[in-house]
């Protein structure tokens, strides 16, 4: 783990990704404690303000402070990422898995069924969903876990089936260890590794895909200040005060950054050979 | 590649949309709408209300109005929109042909400016020029459409700027230069998470084609740079990447929705955001539909685009 973790400290994606989500996850679970002002509070005297001394980002349509809305919106957008994508990954690694272990008849079906589903883009689906379930965040992060669900089942599936056949692991049967010792030495490591990178990057497109459904209206309610839901109520003033606008776009680019990077970090760390 | 290839990959695509069709009709069932109220409005009667139930087959049981569905999907008989009274297909297709506009230009605007910039930041790898489209590729994946597209109207569609128009569209058919100019910003901003995605694989295969031993035995044989890079290395780089752009079209057609609700592009993606926020059942259905068809195709085009440029590739 240590050594995994060097590794990853050494690449300089590994360590930039690493360095902003560490960043991002205190912002999260501290962030709505370090507001300074009531991230709902109106201001009537001091509408559309740029960033400065009295308002540190600035004001929006109703003189909230930006920086405090920024604070607060935080968990709104990455935890609620994080938790979809955890979602998606536990499902996707049933259905695959599964798949992998029936084998046969069963397999070719279940696999049919999930080349169809993801030939409805992510987006369209998580959109269908929510619109079924109603508009609301926890709505959002159920669509997104499920949007991402057949694609994870095709990782989980594939990877399981070639760790499967992987020398190292007809060596330890033929060794004559214990089934137990097998699954959790031989074969664990080497599943959840490609699935922790898959799952990485994928936390960077579940914020994107959170934000857009909010900012297509479809997730977060007003009065909450998440991000996506900012960028969408800043596009009424946006010639006013772009700064409505700019900080939560920034933000919800740096989140994503962070996640991707990490990603690819981790992937050439758990591979040391490429 | 055989006709029994083909004849297989078909019966993909008509299983995939089977399966499509039968998850949008029950999402779309488990909508809290009333289909009979919203086409007579609140003040319709019971009896208004029963009659018209009747007569759309609401009071049928969930498996014959699905049937009723989807064979007249079948005949091309997408239903009547409950928000217009028109035929959906009407709607639909013609919503569809300008999506596609905006889709090709932004594919062309992906393969002019990803390749190169792929190219380029593999030949100089590990120097500046490398850094820096890595650098560009990963602010690209990271920006949402509408972060993209909202910060693209703030740049350059400001009063003060205004170099194009923010919203709107105009046909190509009726004035070809300003029907360009608003198709722009669309267009730029779909393009920006691909270009970002696909020059990246391409600088990654193609770095990986460099090292391979026919273009050290291309480059001993004495040919000269520029043709080993243009007639050995780039096109074998480019095989991969065929696919990744064909995966990449399901991810532009999610953008196009984002995109055209932004930019007021009355385009399919459009069309499907008014018929969700109305519950025009019949609309969503068959916007979700076909967005989901063109993608299954598309992947089909890939595949066979692919087994075209590559001979070695035999499938059966």
């Amino acid at each position: 783990m240590t050594d995994l973790l060097r590794r990853l400290a050494r690449s300089p994606q590994g360590a930039i990704g690493g360095v902003i989500v560490v960043f991002v996850f205190l912002l999260a679970a501290f962030g709505p404690w370090l507001a300074p002002a009531d991230p709902e509070a109106f201001n009537y005297t001091a509408r559309f303000e740029g960033p400065g001394a009295s308002f540190l980002l600035g004001t929006d349509q109703f003189g909230r402070d930006l920086f405090s809305r920024m604070l607060s919106g935080a968990p709104a957008t990455i935890f609620m990422a994080v938790l979809s994508t955890l979602l998606g990954t536990l499902l996707g690694a049933f259905i695959g898995t599964a798949s992998a272990y029936l084998g046969g008849r069963a397999d070719e079906v279940i696999m049919r069924v999930v080349d169809a589903v993801m030939a409805i883009p992510s987006l369209l689906f998580a959109l269908l969903i929510v619109t079924a379930l109603g508009a609301s965040s926890v709505n959002a992060f159920i669509a997104i876990g499920i949007a991402f669900a057949p694609g994870m089942s095709r990782v989980a599936r594939s990877v399981a089936l070639t760790v499967r056949k992987q020398d190292y692991v007809n060596a330890a049967i033929a060794r004559g260890e214990r089934a137990s010792y097998i699954i959790a030495r031989e074969m664990m490591p080497n599943v959840v590794a490609p699935i922790v990178v898959e799952a990485t990057i994928r936390v960077a497109f579940a914020v994107m895909l959170l934000a857009t459904l909010s900012f297509l209206g479809l997730g977060a309610q007003p009065p909450s200040a998440e991000w996506g839901l900012m960028v969408s109520e800043s596009r009424d003033y946006l010639f006013r005060n772009p700064w409505m606008m700019i900080w939560p776009g920034l933000a919800i680019a740096m989140v994503a950054i962070g996640f991707n990077l990490l990603g690819d970090g981790l992937r050439d760390a758990l591979n040391p050979k490429t | 590649m055989s006709l029994l290839y083909l004849v297989k990959r078909t019966g993909y695509i008509l299983f995939t949309l089977l399966i499509v069709s039968v998850l949008v009709f029950f999402i779309t069932q488990a909508l809290p709408a009333d289909a009979a109220q919203m086409l007579l409005g609140e003040n319709a009667t019971e009896d208004a209300l029963a009659a018209v139930r009747e007569r759309l087959g609401l009071d049928e049981p969930i498996p014959v109005q699905f049937w009723a569905w989807f064979s007249g999907l079948l005949a091309g008989d997408f239903g009547i929109s409950l928000r217009t009274g028109l035929p959906v297909a009407d709607m639909m297709f013609p919503a569809l042909a300008r999506s596609l506009l905006l889709a090709g230009f932004a594919l062309l605007v992906l393969i002019v400016v990803a390749i190169p910039m792929g190219v380029l930041a593999a030949l100089r790898r590990g120097k500046a020029t490398d850094v820096g489209v890595s650098l560009l590729s990963y602010v690209g994946v990271s920006l949402p459409e509408f972060v993209t597209a909202t910060l693209a109207v703030l740049v350059l569609a400001s009063p003060e700027v205004g170099l194009f128009p923010s919203t709107g569209y105009v046909p190509l058919t009726e004035d070809f230069w300003d029907g360009l100019h608003h198709l722009a910003l669309p267009v730029l901003t779909v393009s920006v998470i691909l270009i970002a995605h696909v020059s990246r694989m391409v600088r990654s295969e193609l770095v990986d084609v460099l090292h391979t031993d026919y273009i050290r035995a291309a480059r001993l044989k004495g040919l000269s740079r520029r043709r080993v890079l243009w007639r050995h290395a780039v096109p074998n780089a480019l095989l991969p990447t065929v696919t990744v752009i064909a995966l990449d079209i399901g991810y532009l057609l999610g953008g196009i929705i984002v995109v055209e609700e932004i930019f007021a592009f009355p385009g399919i993606g459009r069309q499907l955001i008014v018929a969700i926020e109305s519950r025009d059942l019949p609309a969503i259905q068959a916007g979700a539909l076909i967005m989901a068809a063109t993608y299954a195709l598309a992947n089909f085009l890939a595949d066979l685009t692919y087994a075209l440029l590559d001979r070695r590739i035999q499938y059966d």
